[in-house]
């Protein structure tokens, strides 16, 4: 088991975010949360990658007990995340941007090679490489961000919402880039709107309400099942 | 006023506008990268420079070269200048980092608002300067002159010397290996990242408060290298010496945009300037009137100086 929470509750002031959450991805899985919006998914992956601090319950990843790392400790254990909106340096070049996703890194002939990936998976970032990252449009701070994010060479990659503001066509690429870094070795835990698309890609799934897991399965499971079909994929 | 002196010494004016205005923009810099990443006016920042002043005197005395003593060789003076820019620069980023340590980091663990952080720096300000009072007995202490100003040069009229070109030279060089060290260099990239984005910042593996200690030690030693120029330009200084010094390169960062490494620089030069201009025009009294003037008719018409901010770009 790659990461686990057990019974992570998580508050901003005096407002309850996540009530006792657990769930468990293992090496090698791409693990979905869905839920509507506020439902609690952005804030479960910010409890991952410990940006807040929460407030019972633990969390364990790679073997470790991690629940009071910071958040640059949690980057050197393997630990990586696209933020919710993407979270580009706006006044530093895409170059840079990738460069500062391999910061805990000094390893300069292994860090080319991953620029290297990064930009086969990505070839617009290469064309772009000079572009000052506020400039691009957003799709390509999505790929940018998704990116950046590969350059730490994780173990476990959190992606917040990558199919946001995406056009259709970029969307299903996304996620086929998605579904190659994991073939690749990478194990993916990914916060998505688009139901649809996560649970035909991801291998499990967990779906949240007002800060609950209320249903878990696989993505073949709960793409078939009735109650997730009426709430979430807009099919009856 | 005296319209006609200005025009006839206009070279003269600009080259020691210059040269004040290098340091400026030293110690200008020092309130930029706190500002660029913190959002917070290090008003202690006056009595880190101050600090470096009274180092240099003490290295030297110690390297026998204290009041009455003989003037050096050429490279005597290299040597005593390398060994004070040492010096003050370690002890001004010391004290950059003790205060950032006391008076900032315990409130930023507490997440105070702005305005404490605002009262904290003028008490680290105040309680600094009043310590040296009372170890200086506010006596000034001179130092013998380093470097006889000798005339190198002429241009357009204007006699620069080897002092003058001296200090400005410095000035530039120490001003483009920190802009070289910011925008090329990993860790450069680590103090643009908390500047720009703080939370990805920290996605991306950046330890804020590494970053936090390292711009109070480089912002500290940039004012130390300062305090050497001054010491060597003016040959005396006092416990009280950073306040004026402070708040002009603080208006330089203002003027030139505050979180603007170019913009320190720019509006440091400018500063100098200007006032030497001003002094030219309205007479010497009139020379610190002239600077602040000068700064609140840039801000109406550019709010975020001349140049904006960069180091922290496009964070609203």
């Amino acid at each position: 088991m790659l990461l686990e929470l057990k019974d992570v509750s998580l508050a901003y002031g005096r407002i309850v975010a996540l009530h006792g959450i657990s769930l468990t991805v293992d090496e090698g899985e791409i693990v979905a949360l869905i839920g509507a919006n506020g439902a609690g998914k952005s804030t479960t992956m910010r409890a991952v990658s410990g940006l807040r601090p929460v407030l019972k319950g633990s969390i364990s990843f790679d073997g470790q007990d991690i629940t009071k790392m910071r958040a640059d400790l949690r980057v050197i254990r393997g630990v990586s995340q696209s933020p919710e909106g993407r979270g580009i340096f706006p006044g530093m070049s895409v170059r840079e941007n990738l460069e500062m996703g391999a910061y805990t890194r000094r390893n300069r002939p292994e860090i080319d090679k991953d620029l290297e990936r990064v930009f086969g998976l990505f070839p617009r970032l290469k064309e772009r490489e000079k572009q000052s990252g506020g400039t691009m449009s957003g799709g390509e701070q999505q790929m940018l961000a998704v990116g950046r994010a590969l350059m730490s060479r994780p173990k476990l990659l959190l992606l917040d919402e990558p199919s946001m503001g995406l056009a259709p066509m970029l969307i299903q690429q996304i996620f086929d880039i998605i579904v190659e870094i994991n073939q690749q070795g990478t194990t993916v835990l990914l916060v998505e709107q688009n139901a649809q698309q996560a649970l035909s890609r991801a291998h499990r799934a967990y779906v949240l309400e007002t800060g609950r897991i209320v249903k878990e399965g696989t993505g073949a499971e709960l793409l078939h099942d009735p109650a997730v079909k009426d709430a979430y994929l807009g099919v009856a | 006023m005296n319209f006609q002196f200005v025009l006839d010494n206009l070279a003269a004016l600009t080259v020691t506008g210059l040269t004040q205005g290098s340091i400026y923009a030293l110690v200008a810099l020092g309130y930029t990268l706190v500002y660029g990443v913190l959002r917070l006016i290090n008003f202690a920042h006056s009595e880190v420079f101050m600090i470096g002043t009274f180092t240099t005197t003490i290295i030297w005395a110690a390297l026998g070269f204290g009041v009455g003593a003989a003037a050096p060789s050429t490279l005597g003076v290299l040597g005593l200048i390398l060994a004070a820019v040492l010096a003050a620069g370690a002890a001004s980023g010391a004290t950059a980092l003790v205060v950032e340590r006391v008076a900032y980091r315990p409130l930023r663990k507490r997440n105070a608002p702005p305005l404490i952080f605002l009262i904290s720096a003028i008490g680290a300000s105040v309680a600094l300067m009043e310590a040296a009072g009372a170890i200086t007995n506010r006596q000034p202490r001179g130092m013998p002159s380093l470097v006889f100003p000798k005339v190198q040069f002429s241009i357009f009229g204007a006699d620069v010397t080897n002092l003058q070109l001296g200090i400005i030279f410095s000035a530039l060089l120490m001003w483009v290996g920190l802009d070289t060290f910011i925008n090329r260099s990993r860790l450069g990239r680590g103090v643009r990242a908390v500047a720009q984005n703080p939370e990805v910042a920290a996605l991306m593996g950046v330890n804020k408060d590494r970053v936090i200690m390292l711009i109070f030690i480089l912002g500290g030693a940039m004012a130390g290298a300062a305090s050497v120029l001054y010491d060597v330009k003016v040959g005396l200084t006092t416990y009280s010496v950073g306040f004026l010094i402070g708040i002009k390169a603080f208006t330089a960062a203002v003027l030139g945009g505050i979180g603007n490494l170019r913009g320190a620089l720019l509006g440091g030069l400018l500063l100098g300037v200007v006032e030497n201009y001003g002094a030219g025009v309205f007479g010497n009294q009139w020379m610190d009137v002239v600077a602040f003037l000068v700064l609140v008719v840039v801000l109406l018409f550019r709010p975020n100086g001349l140049l904006g901010e960069s180091l922290g770009r496009a964070r609203a």
